[in-house]
């Protein structure tokens, strides 16, 4: 009856360190629709690389601890067999990594590489798996694909290297492509070509995509939904005009205030959010936002849940009753001054 | 190899002048060169109207406590093993006479200027958050009370939330102690808060410099407005404009194009652009664009 792809329930992953275990995710819960654009931003640390990962089964440390369901097309994830997961990895579920060495070695050619992943997921022929390399590098726009096929991955620039990523990692049309931090080293040319790129694959092939980032410009082009992560958790979720023009979490607010804005008045201060975010071994009892956030109060010392506003959904005890009251005060307040 | 060509370049007194451009373009390079810390092939750099290009190592000491630099990677740019106290003292202690006594007194001066605890002074780098460590180079760096600073991608490696905070520190420090600031950095709304004027680097050159809002509202040179254009922006209110898309990738500065060195990749380029460089020239209110054909 749903049209979900994806369903993450109560993700958790800890490690066993030293120090004693740290709990890196607690209870990330989520569903990605078919052809659905998912953005997930949040600070550094928060935990959007590891959920990602999580997903593809690629967390190796001996030390992890990992529970919670994660279904794709109804079947729980963790559960399969070492030699199922490879068989969707790359061909069902994709992945285009922060580091694009991650994906690519350097023994091989960029075009040998893609062409691999074709012949053993889609089991095309070697010349046909090559033709349909080139025409893939060329539509990254790789200047000369030809050419570029033949390259190893350490004589390509970072720009070009990310992109032969991108290539291989749609090359089999999966049906959900994780993108994490995809355009973080590119320039933005660069990076105005490969959000085109991850919109003609939706468009194209109904793919799903989760793009990890951390520029709130990049969401507000792209993305349908948007996931907001703090210390580990989902603190905030909605679509995305929802979530952009009202947040309801302070530090969605904080966050999405920070920015520069490109047009109007330059403000003469930026509004910030005061400290830093914690550590995950250090992170504060009850609400981790507490420390930081301008509106917190007696309730703030217990971990909120997910309250529903709307159609939006934010984990702080000011959203309980679901209105935006604190919101308005605050609004009326700042017209006040 | 050529890796700038022929930059003209006035920093006026006290002014951020922030510099953008496609990555590889020159920017850390030329930023360090105007500090001497690479050595120029041929042209002249004057300080505080001093040719200082012609100085060599000795000569430049006393002038290197006027000029200085904050660099990306506040965790790299710190020796692991030494204490914050020491790390911000060092300068102060190769160039200045000051006496421990004096540095003592300084150093939580300079604490206080950045935002810091005085109890961070006999802490290790490794226990700072990046911006923490951010505010540590900056203490650094203002600690012999320059007058140049170049800060180079200063604010890029940190989060949003903490990106605020030292940008508004920056600005205030300037403010306090009349600085002047080269503000390189690949983040246009970054640039675009912090800068008094703007200039634009394409394949080692200056395309196009001038006042902030003037060359991001409404930018002369067709690279500057395929950059401005290709920005996501989130203030969705405001319509866009449409986006000029560039062909292919930057040429590679070993074999620089012809004529003009954006002719391959610009939509508007002519057979006069691949024949004839275009020279940087005045278009009215202080702005200079290297453009046969500036967009007016
Ligand atoms: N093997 C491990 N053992 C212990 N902690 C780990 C391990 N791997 C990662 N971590 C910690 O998990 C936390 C979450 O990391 P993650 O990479 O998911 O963050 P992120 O949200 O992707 O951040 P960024 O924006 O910097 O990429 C980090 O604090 C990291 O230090
Ligand atoms: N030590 C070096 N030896 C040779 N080439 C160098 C050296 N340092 C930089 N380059 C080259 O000089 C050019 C300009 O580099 P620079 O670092 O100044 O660019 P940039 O504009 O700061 O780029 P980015 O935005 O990526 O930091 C590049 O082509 C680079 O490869
Ligand atoms: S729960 Fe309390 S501390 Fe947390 S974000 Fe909401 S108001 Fe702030
Ligand atoms: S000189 Fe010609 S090629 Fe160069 S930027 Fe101007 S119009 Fe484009
Ligand atoms: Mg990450
Ligand atoms: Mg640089």
């Amino acid at each position: 009856m749903s049209d979900n792809i994806l369903e993450i329930r109560d993700l958790t992953v800890g490690f066993r360190t030293e120090q004693g275990p740290v709990e890196i995710l607690k209870g990330v819960s989520f569903d990605v629709k078919a052809g659905e654009i998912v953005s997930v931003v949040g600070e550094s640390g928060s935990g959007k690389s590891m959920t990602s990962l999580a997903v593809m089964r690629l967390i190796t440390d001996p030390n992890a601890m990992i529970s919670g369901t994660i279904r794709y097309k109804g079947r729980n994830l963790p559960g399969l067999s070492a030699r199922e997961m490879r068989k969707l990895r790359g061909r069902q579920i994709a992945m285009i990594f922060q580091d694009p060495m991650t994906a690519l070695t350097p023994v091989h050619t960029i075009g040998w590489q893609i062409a691999e992943q074709m012949r053993v997921h889609l089991g095309l022929g070697a010349k046909v798996a090559r033709k349909r390399s080139v025409e893939l590098l060329g539509k990254m726009g790789i200047p000369d694909p030809e050419r570029a096929y033949d390259r190893y991955p350490h004589h390509l620039s970072g720009g070009m290297r990310q992109r032969a990523m991108i290539a291989m990692a749609i090359s089999c049309d999966p049906a959900i492509l994780i993108a994490d931090e995809p355009t973080t080293a590119l320039d933005v040319t660069v990076q105005a070509q490969i959000l085109d790129l991850l919109q003609d694959l939706r468009r194209e092939y109904g793919s799903s995509i989760i793009l990890i980032t951390h520029d709130m410009g990049v969401v507000s082009t792209i993305a349908d939904r948007v996931l907001v992560m703090y210390s580990g958790r989902i603190i905030e979720h909605g679509a995305k005009s929802d979530l952009l023009d009202k947040p309801q979490h302070p530090y969605t607010l904080g966050l999405m205030r920070s920015i520069p804005p490109m047009t109007g008045e330059r403000p003469r201060r930026l509004p910030s959010i005061p400290g830093s975010p914690p550590l995950p071994g250090k992170r504060p009892e009850g609400c981790s936002f507490r420390p930081r956030c301008e509106f917190s109060f007696s309730k703030c010392s217990a971990v909120p849940p997910l309250y529903r506003c709307n159609e939006q959904f934010a984990a702080c005890f000011l959203a309980e009753h679901g209105s935006h009251q604190w919101q308005r005060n605050l609004a009326e307040e700042r017209t006040a001054k | 190899m050529r890796i700038l060509n022929e930059v003209s370049l006035d920093v006026y007194e006290g002014e951020t002048l922030g510099l953008v451009g496609e990555s590889g373009s020159g920017k850390s390079t030329l930023g360090r060169t105007l500090l001497r810390l690479y050595d120029a092939d041929s042209g002249k750099i004057e300080f505080d109207n001093l040719d200082i290009s012609t100085k060599n190592r000795r000569e430049l000491r006393p002038l290197r406590s006027k000029m200085q630099m904050i660099f990306q990677d506040p965790y790299s740019s710190l020796n692991p093993r030494r204490r914050i106290g020491d790390l911000i003292a060092d300068p102060i202690r190769i160039h200045g006479h000051a006496s421990e006594r004096e540095i003592h007194v300084r150093l939580r001066e300079l604490m206080d200027m950045v935002g810091l605890s005085h109890s961070f002074l006999t802490r290790y780098p490794h226990e700072f958050s990046g911006g923490q460590r951010q505010r540590i180079g900056i203490a650094r760096a203002i600690a012999l009370k320059p007058k140049f600073i170049v800060a180079d991608e200063a604010v890029s490696a940190l989060d949003v939330s903490v990106q605020a905070q030292v940008i508004n520190l920056l600005m205030d420090l300037q403010d306090e102690l009349g600085l002047t600031y080269l503000f390189i950095a690949h983040d246009l709304s970054v640039v675009r808060q912090i800068s008094t004027r703007t200039a634009v680097m394409y394949l080692g050159g200056i395309v196009e410099i001038g006042m902030t809002d003037d060359v991001m509202h409404n930018p002369a040179h067709p690279y500057t407005a395929a950059l401005i254009s290709s920005v996501p922006s989130h203030d969705s209110i405001m319509s866009k404009s449409p986006r000029i898309k560039l062909q292919g990738d930057p040429p590679s500065p070993l074999m620089p194009p012809s004529g003009c060195r954006f002719h391959t990749r610009c939509p508007f380029a002519t057979d006069k652009c691949a024949a004839e460089v275009p020279f940087p020239h005045d278009v009215g209110s202080g702005r200079s664009v290297a453009c046969h054909f500036p967009i007016s």
